[in-house]
């Protein structure tokens, strides 16, 4: 029995050592936060701002891409997941089977820039011009074709980069840009934004898109038009948050069921002044008009 | 305690049969070390049984022969119609190994030549290590050597659009095989009896034809599966591959294309892929022919290996 008692006292020492050196919260809760690649570090800085907020929430996040979060999500094991495109019907039936009824949340606004070579001259392209370069069965494979001569650049040939066809961002860009049409075969396929913004810098003939996140002062980025010749604009925070941006798409958080407790509060700060000052930080646009120092 | 112990396995081996404590430990370590030995085989069996059943939907249901084996359409996210052609995908694994072996087989052979016949005491020593050492690096790292440090210097060198290519992963496979090749290789020219060398320096030979003649010959067999390993590890080789080649759907015309290999579509597209979907099902599709493929070569690898310890 003394021994028993001994045993006892020592794992609530224990215990409470842990909880000392973790910070002390008695009601610690752990918010599962998992999906999108793109919005993977956003996510962290609002899990790490967040901890000043409430030191009693812990959020965990991890990335994996679009598809995983909402794998995840319909399996019922985050609280939170995160995309970069919106829940296919299939998704949200599968996640309704299995009694999560998937609720949408707006969190910013992603324009995707269509990356060229720094030695580029061309400055503006129409999505016209862009369903020819990408389109299966397109006819530009030179830049030539475009009226421009890029300095460096072997045969003129159009290096065409884009992403693995399972990403949340080449389905946007397809659907934009080629509405149900296919890309063309032989397209660079990169794993990851990043990898797509440091192969166009170091490559003249290159033409490739991301998120305007990831652009460095080593690259150029094209203005976009709808048409041909048409008034071009430029990617950026201002015009992807108006809209007036053609390839600028919406950022997802999905919550199983109206959020409540502490899932909605930190949703709710997500959304608030402080959330989105973050978002814009990251180079994203926020979800509301904010005012940020 | 010695005397203990003596005096106990004294008294084991006198009572063998009887079903006493050594007995059972006895039985018990037998069961474990069988088991230990034919666990390769469980493993294998049970890594094809899995990627075999998680693939047999997709064979049973949209899989067509002629369009898996003979179409480059790889479109299996497409919103008009999904299409499931590896063609392109096989003539990127097999130029990219193709390549490699046209540089590994005299990078290896060479090296390993000099180890086995030439080179004597530290020399040796301090060359074989180095060619395990080279083995040790991860493929990972191999892949960034591609990227970054090959990438721009092909395309300084060759004046090409692009220097993530087949040239580009070849070199870099090339020099990920050759390790493995030079050990197997010189493992090969080893088992060559000294007795063939002595017999032809008797009748005069220099060192070059005693080489040529007599121990390349002999050692035939065995150089032919240091070879046929090589490309099994070309096949099956995935990170660097994926990185170096520029992982663009291409039948290529030139080493200066971009391809795309069987391995690394599986790497780059199974994570973010629905379970239980054809695409995942294509994809388990793939690595099912990759087995096989790896399998009959390696199978090839080693019944000529074997003959060779025979011989």
């Amino acid at each position: 029995m003394l021994k028993r008692n001994a045993f006892l006292l020592g794992t609530a020492i224990t215990a409470s050592l842990l909880l000392t050196a973790c910070g002390g919260g008695q009601d610690r809760q752990v918010i599962q936060n998992k999906g999108s690649d793109t919005l993977v570090n956003v996510a962290q800085a609002w899990a790490e701002a967040y901890q000043k907020v409430d030191p009693a929430t812990v959020v965990a996040v991890s990335g994996g891409g679009s598809g995983t979060g909402i794998a995840a999500l319909i399996n019922g094991t985050v609280d939170i997941a995160n995309a970069s495109r919106a829940m296919k019907d299939k998704e949200i039936k599968l996640a309704r089977d299995g009694g999560h009824d998937p609720i949408e949340h707006i969190v910013g606004y992603d324009a995707l820039a269509v990356y060229l070579h720094a030695d580029n001259p061309l400055t503006d392209i129409s999505i016209e011009q862009l369903a020819q370069i990408y389109g299966d069965g397109g006819t530009f494979l030179k830049w030539t074709d475009l009226g421009v001569e890029v300095p460096g650049c072997k045969d003129q040939e159009i290096v065409v980069i884009s992403r693995q066809n399972n990403s949340g961002t080449f389905a946007y860009f397809r659907k934009t840009i080629l509405g149900k049409g296919d890309f063309r075969l032989g397209t660079r396929d990169m794993h990851g934004s990043k990898d797509v913004v440091d192969l166009v810098e170091n490559t003249a003939c290159a033409i490739g898109y991301s998120g305007l996140a990831y652009a460095t002062d080593h690259l150029k980025l094209a203005c976009i038009s709808q048409q041909t010749g048409g008034e071009c604009t430029s990617p950026s925070v201002a015009t992807a948050s108006d809209r007036s941006y053609p390839i600028a798409r919406p950022l997802f958080m999905y919550t199983s069921g109206e959020p409540t407790g502490y899932v909605g509060e930190y949703l709710n700060w997500i959304k608030s002044n402080e959330g989105q000052c973050i978002i814009l930080k990251k180079g994203y646009a926020p979800a509301t008009d904010v005012s940020c120092d | 305690m010695t005397t203990k112990r003596n005096a106990e396995s004294v008294a084991a081996a006198a009572d063998f049969d009887k079903l006493n404590r050594d007995w059972y430990i006895d039985k018990a370590v037998q069961v474990l070390v069988f088991l230990g030995g034919i666990s390769a085989i469980i493993f294998i069996i049970g890594i094809f049984v899995f990627i075999t059943k998680e693939g047999m939907g997709f064979i049973l249901g949209d899989f067509s022969f002629t369009e898996f084996f003979f179409s480059q359409n790889w479109r299996p996210t497409s919103e008009n119609k999904a299409t499931y052609g590896i063609l392109a995908l096989i003539a990127g694994t097999a130029s990219v190994t193709g390549l490699a072996m046209l540089i590994a087989i005299p990078f290896s052979l060479g090296t390993a030549i000099f180890i086995a016949e030439f080179a004597t005491g530290r020399t040796r020593e301090f060359l074989k290590i180095t060619v395990e050492l080279l083995a040790a690096i991860p493929s990972v790292v191999w892949g960034f050597i591609g990227l970054a440090l090959m990438n721009p210097l092909i395309i300084d060198i060759f004046d090409v659009p692009v220097g993530l290519n087949v040239l580009n992963a070849g070199i870099i496979l090339g020099l990920m095989a050759a390790p493995i090749m030079t050990s197997i290789a010189e493992d090969a020219l080893k088992a060559v009896p000294d007795r063939y060398r002595e017999a032809a320096e008797a009748m005069g030979a220099t060192r070059w034809q005693v080489i040529y003649k007599v121990v390349l010959p002999a050692a035939k067999n065995g150089l032919l599966g240091a070879v046929l390993l090589g490309v099994g590890r070309g096949f099956g080789e995935t990170m660097a591959v994926l990185m170096a080649t520029g992982h663009a759907i291409n039948i290529p015309g030139s080493v200066f294309d971009s391809v795309r290999a069987l391995t690394a579509t599986i790497a780059a597209e199974l994570g973010e892929t629905a379970v239980g979907s054809p695409h995942y099902q294509a994809l388990f599709t793939i690595g099912i022919s990759l087995f096989v493929i790896t399998f009959i070569i390696n199978l090839i690898a080693d019944l000529v290996i074997r003959d060779v310890r025979k011989g």
